[in-house]
């Protein structure tokens, strides 16, 4: 199971493997949500997370301007300081593998971005919004591009991403559909290079990689499905989203791609086991959306964590992104809870990391 | 003093009832004594749920102000004084209004400030544009009547490009394409109604230039012109308000999409535009209003400048006091939070430790306190009963410290056990010595550590963790150094080369006294004599006769080594016989018969034999009748045969090995010896599990007697004989004690060859360095050389002798003192002693 990374994985990568380690350590355990939980103000939150790693981010703001967002961004910027210093002590492959992993956050920021130059919104604005991971230089100049072919002509050719271009280089318009046609196609793309690169890495990282990858895989085809339902998107063209691989694959893909409501999506996933939480919750109502997005969290969270169990391999720092990334989502969804008195449904938003 | 250091202090659990009016006072007042250590009583509390939360949060938010001052402070370089304390405290609230009052001044004067500079780089930006781009025009305009010139000459000027607009632009086009320039010339001037040439000037990121460059033309697909030239030296950026390097540009387009295009483009990069006119009049009209409005400004922002830095410099004045009083104020609220608060809330009610001899002092305080604070009810302050460990407190100099932090960096000592760092002071500088002894490498080591004690007022405020680190040590270096000194003398080297302090040498050549040694022949067969008109040896350490001699190594491995054995031997008897110190502390009878006394008898029988025979030799070996004996092998054979010391072979009575024969007697002695140490063995292993079960069981069944009585009673009956009994962790703890003990001790005495082996490898280090580089440098007779081989030779000296080796040979000493020492006695489980204290409070917010 190991296979020989044991004899060489510390001498490059231990370093960066203790650091991720020992932020781990840092994430924040179920006894300390429900203290955070029993916040009466956002100050009583900072208060409360002062020992963490977040109490120097949030040392420094003041009173007045603690407000659920600023809380968020504060917290934002420790991930992606802890991420940047890691990225400073990776050297190769692991450099790749975490400049990989941000690929996602460039992809969601491009579609930021264009999205709200469609609807002529302050570039300036948008760049604020942006996930501080996913920028790249001459981000800003997305907002010129009429049509696919120019975003990548512009732009994009210079970046990371050029090559996930090449499925969706159509001369079509940018509306809200192709946009998100195109989001889900990068997306596509993206997972697919991702999972042969980590292939490439072999052992552990392989095998938990291509675990939680098709995870990641599962998880997209099934809100594909769900969010094109009774849109204008054709069969085709929804198959031609999924992705490559997944345990779906490509039975359960091929029907998904035929499915027209709710139920026809409940049906196909019972007959897969590994689905089957997923389907329990969808039963309940037609807005299953925040719902089916906390199922997978949950389920997310449960593979990331194991992710520590094992050694010498790369998904630690994938693992820990993604755990970091959900404590900071509980954290956004306390302080709103918090900020708005909305106290009876704290504990609905929260997945517990450990 | 040094009995203060021997045992920690005596701690006692009291309770103190505070009166609410008079808490606050109270525990600043214990907070300056700095001798109690509160315990918390709300530990399931969380921070934000205790009484007083809601203070720790204003002095948060006070103590944030107050870091945005500084920082304020420090980015217009204005020297904070330092804590003057003569200003009148202000009230906590008072304090708050005021830095409160300050920040909103501060604030409204910083975006005023930000505002007019904006405008003001805004002014310069556009300034540096005029210049520049209008350069570029005036190139353009020379090239423009120079082409117009040769055009006029051949007559072929269509009639509308004669007009100024495109004649400026077009031939820019053509500087250019030089190759293509009348061609071009005449298409411009007939495309010229249709199709304008317009332009967009700015200023742009040096950076992002080049980008921004490959961008503009993608977007435009070729159709622009973009001129650039660098401006030497650094902008301020109008928006971030930081000095950044900048690039002027002109982008040259045709029609109203590639306008709006190179518009956004713009505003994605972050480039700022600026008008420009391309009337030259109106050029020059535009530049004397930027100079009459920049003159304009300059004075607006010194006045603003002035204003702000008196304000300032007014906050730096009392920064310090502020910091230090809401600081205070703070660790007060902390505390404050750890007591648990009255049902009524008319008291409070604090437990804590404090030291037995710093009660007068805390009491004291707390009289005091309730004076000032004119509480109609006094603090009311108890001692406890407990069975609880107390924390370990050790009253430590400047000297004492660091030891005890090498102690302390294995583990805090046990309450009122025996505290290892009082031998540590003089034993591990001394142990270090062993390893690092050379006169010449201590008197450097020397000059450096007395430069740190002479200047240590000096430098405490130096801010570099590894020279804090050294500075930290300095008294331990001194010690070392002096120590080094020492053994140096001992072993008579000085930078490898031995001292004749006292003579060359007491030995002469026993053909002939007066002859030198390297003419000695008989010398060199059969040694030397010591010299009769002295008759002694040499007065102190090595005979300087010893070195370069083939026959030096042998002897002074011999002689370390053996040295290295007994003072391994002596320095684990102390601690064998301080854990008696420690038994007949705490009146443990049992430990003290059933581990002390067959431990020191083991280690006698073995080692303390071994270290006997050592001296012996030394003492009784003469000339004529020299010791032969091998002492490796007596110890070898004491076990292999025990009682048979000469290896007699009982058949044929021949000795195989006679050179284990020292004295007579010998096989009778070791056979007692090796007889002791095999009973020792189980002594140390059975006797005190089963005695302890069996105290137990009849603790058990005195307790069912007992059990009618009160349970207060039962509690003197005996130390921990209410905790939870387990006979097996009992004999597992014991067997793993006494297998740990037996193998260490032969483990631990091995282990002692180590100031051995560090001792010779320094000396052949230093040796090598002498006369490899150094004395091959000065045989060559050449000036630059000995000089470039004098330089190697001292890097060579201080980076890997004075820095490296004596590194480890700290290490080495380290080591020798937690594991082969402090494992004899040492059970360093205790925790350390932290009061609340003012100093400790402010040193930790660097103040």
């Amino acid at each position: 199971m190991y296979g020989w990374e044991a004899l060489y994985f510390n001498a490059k990568d231990g370093y960066a493997e203790a650091l991720v380690r020992g932020l781990r350590r840092g994430l924040l355990t179920a006894s300390e949500y429900t203290q955070l939980c029993q916040c009466e103000t956002l100050e009583d939150m900072r208060l409360q997370l002062q020992n963490t790693s977040y109490g120097a981010a949030l040392a420094n703001e003041p009173a007045h301007s603690l407000t659920a967002s600023a809380l968020f961004d504060r917290c934002t910027r420790t991930l992606v300081e802890e991420m940047q210093h890691l990225r400073c002590q990776a050297s190769q492959p692991l450099a790749d593998f975490l400049d990989l992993i941000t690929r996602g956050y460039m992809i969601d920021n491009v579609v930021l971005l264009v999205t709200g130059t469609l609807r002529e919104r302050d570039v300036q604005e948008l760049l604020e919004k942006c996930h501080p991971l996913g920028l790249f230089d001459s981000i800003g100049t997305l907002a010129v591009a009429q049509n696919m072919r120019e975003l990548y002509k512009f732009v994009l050719v210079d970046t990371p991403l050029a090559p996930y271009f090449s499925e969706c280089l159509s001369c079509e318009d940018l509306d809200e559909m192709n946009i998100e046609i195109m989001r889900n196609t990068l997306y596509k793309a993206y997972l697919d290079d991702f999972a042969s690169f980590s292939e490439k890495l072999g052992g552990a990282t392989s095998e938990f990689m291509s675990e939680i990858l098709s995870f990641e895989a599962d998880r997209r085809t099934i809100t594909i499905t769900i969010n094109s339902l009774g849109t204008e998107l054709t069969r085709d063209d929804r198959r031609k989203l999924y992705s490559n691989f997944g345990t779906l694959y490509p039975q359960g893909q091929l029907a998904l791609a035929t499915c027209e409501d709710t139920d026809q999506v409940r049906n196909v996933l019972e007959s897969h086991s590994a689905f089957s939480a997923v389907t329990s919750r969808m039963s309940y109502s037609e807005g299953t959306g925040a719902l089916l997005d906390k199922v997978f969290f949950e389920e997310e969270v449960k593979r990331a964590v194991g992710a520590f169990e094992m050694q010498f391999h790369y998904g630690v720092f994938y693992a820990y992104l993604k755990l970091k990334e959900q404590e900071i989502r509980n954290l956004l969804w306390i302080s709103e809870c918090v900020a708005q008195d909305a106290k009876d449904r704290i504990y609905d938003g929260i997945v517990y990391i450990f | 003093m040094v009995m203060d250091l021997f045992r920690s202090e005596e701690m006692m659990l009291c309770q103190l009832i505070l009166p609410a009016d008079s808490a606050h006072e109270t525990i600043t007042k214990l907070g300056e004594v700095g001798m109690f250590q509160f315990k918390d009583l709300n530990a399931d509390k969380t921070a934000f749920a205790r009484t007083y939360a809601s203070q720790v949060k204003r002095c948060d938010e006070m103590l944030r102000k107050l870091r945005f001052f500084a920082e304020q402070i420090a980015k217009a370089d204005i020297m904070v004084s330092p804590k003057a304390g003569v200003q009148r405290p202000y009230e906590l609230d008072e304090l708050e209004g005021k830095l409160h009052e300050l920040e909103t001044e501060l604030l409204e004067a910083n975006s005023n400030q930000n505002k007019l500079s904006r405008s003001h780089s805004e002014l310069v930006e556009l300034q540096l544009v005029l210049e520049k781009a209008g350069g570029f025009f005036e190139d353009a305009m020379r090239d423009v009547s120079s082409i117009q010139d040769e055009l006029h000459a051949r007559a072929h000027l269509p009639d509308g490009s004669s007009s100024p607009g495109p004649s400026i632009q077009t031939p820019l086009l053509n500087s250019a394409t030089d190759g293509a320039a009348i061609e071009l010339q005449e298409t411009g001037g007939m495309a010229s109604n249709s199709a304008r040439l317009g332009f967009v000037t700015g200023l742009v990121l040096t950076e992002k230039a080049q980008a921004f460059e490959r961008v503009l033309f993608r977007a435009t697909r070729g159709n622009m012109f973009l001129k650039m030239a660098h401006i030497d030296g650094l902008v301020k950026d109008p928006v971030l308000g930081t000095k950044l390097e900048k690039t002027v540009f002109v982008v040259f387009f045709a029609g109203e999409r590639a306008r709006t295009k190179i518009l956004k483009l713009c505003e994605a990069v972050g480039a700022n535009r600026y008008p420009f006119p391309e009337d030259r009049a109106r050029q020059s009209q535009m530049n004397a209003e930027v100079n009459g409005r920049l003159r304009e400004l300059h004075v607006t922002l010194d006045a603003g400048e002035r204003q702000r830095e008196h304000v300032l410099s007014e906050m730096a004045v009392s920064l310090a006091d502020w910091s230090v009083q809401v600081g205070r104020e703070k660790a007060v609220y902390h505390t404050l939070n750890k007591l648990s608060v009255d049902v009524t809330r008319a008291c409070l009610v604090a437990e804590g430790w404090c030291p037995v001899v710093a009660k007068g002092r805390v009491t004291d305080a707390i009289d005091r306190a309730s004076f000032q604070s004119s509480a109609q009810v006094s603090t009311v302050f108890k001692e406890l009963p407990t069975k609880e460990a107390p924390p370990t407190y050790f009253q430590t100099n400047k000297v004492t410290e660091v030891f005890q932090d090498i102690v302390d960096a294995y583990g805090v000592a046990r309450y009122r056990e025996v505290n290892p760092a009082v031998f540590t002071i003089v034993t591990f500088p001394f142990l270090f010595a062993v390893m690092f002894g050379d006169f010449g490498h201590g008197l450097l080591m020397l000059l450096f550590s007395s430069f740190l004690v002479i200047y240590e007022k000096k430098l405490s405020n130096v801010n570099n963790e590894i020279f804090n680190m050294i500075y930290a040590g300095r008294y331990c270096i001194l010690l070392m150094s002096i120590f080094s000194m020492y053994t140096g003398l001992l072993y008579n080297e000085f930078f490898s080369m031995p001292m004749s302090l006292f003579g060359s040498s007491h030995y002469v050549c026993p053909s002939d006294p007066s002859l030198p040694f390297s003419r000695c022949e008989a010398g060199a067969k059969d040694g030397l004599i010591m010299n009769p008109e002295l008759d002694t040896p040499y007065m102190i350490g090595v005979d300087p006769v010893w070195h370069g001699t083939k026959t030096e190594l042998q002897f002074t491995n011999s002689m370390k080594m053996k040295m290295s054995v007994i003072m391994g031997v002596v320095q684990m008897t102390a601690g064998i016989f301080l854990s008696a110190v420690n038994h007949r502390h705490f009146k443990d009878n049992l430990s003290m018969i059933c581990e002390f006394i067959p431990q020191v008898l083991f280690l006698m029988a073995m080692f303390g034999y071994l270290s006997l025979l050592i001296i012996a030799k030394w003492c009784m070996g003469t000339r004529e009748h020299p010791i032969t004996a091998d002492l490796y092998h007596v110890m070898i054979y004491m076990f292999l045969s025990p009682g048979n010391v000469d290896c007699m072979d009982s058949i044929t009575g021949k000795a195989g090995c006679s050179e284990n024969l020292m004295y007579s007697g010998q096989g009778g002695v070791q056979l007692f010896l090796v007889f002791v140490m095999l009973v020792c063995i189980p002594w140390m292993l059975l006797p005190k599990p089963l005695i302890l079960k069996k105290r137990h069981e009849e603790n058990m069944r005195a307790g069912f007697n007992l059990l009618v009585e009160d349970d207060d009673d039962s509690s003197n009956g005996g130390n921990g004989a209410h905790a939870e009994f387990e006979f097996s962790d009992i004999l597992v703890h014991q067997i793993i004690h006494t297998i740990e003990f037996v193998l260490g001790a032969v483990s631990n005495t091995a282990s002692y060859l180590r100031l051995w082996a560090l001792s010779l490898a320094h000396a052949e280090l230093s040796a090598v360095f002498w006369e490899r580089i150094l004395m091959l440098g000065i045989s060559l007779k050449n000036p630059a050389v000995i000089v470039a081989c004098f330089f190697m030779w001292a890097m060579a000296t201080f980076g890997v002798l004075m820095a490296m080796e004596s590194l480890s040979a700290f290490l080495h000493a380290l080591r020798l003192h937690w594991v082969e020492f402090q494992n004899k006695f040492y059970c360093g489980d205790g925790y350390k002693f932290v009061a609340f204290s003012f100093a400790e409070v402010l040193s930790e917010m660097h103040l």
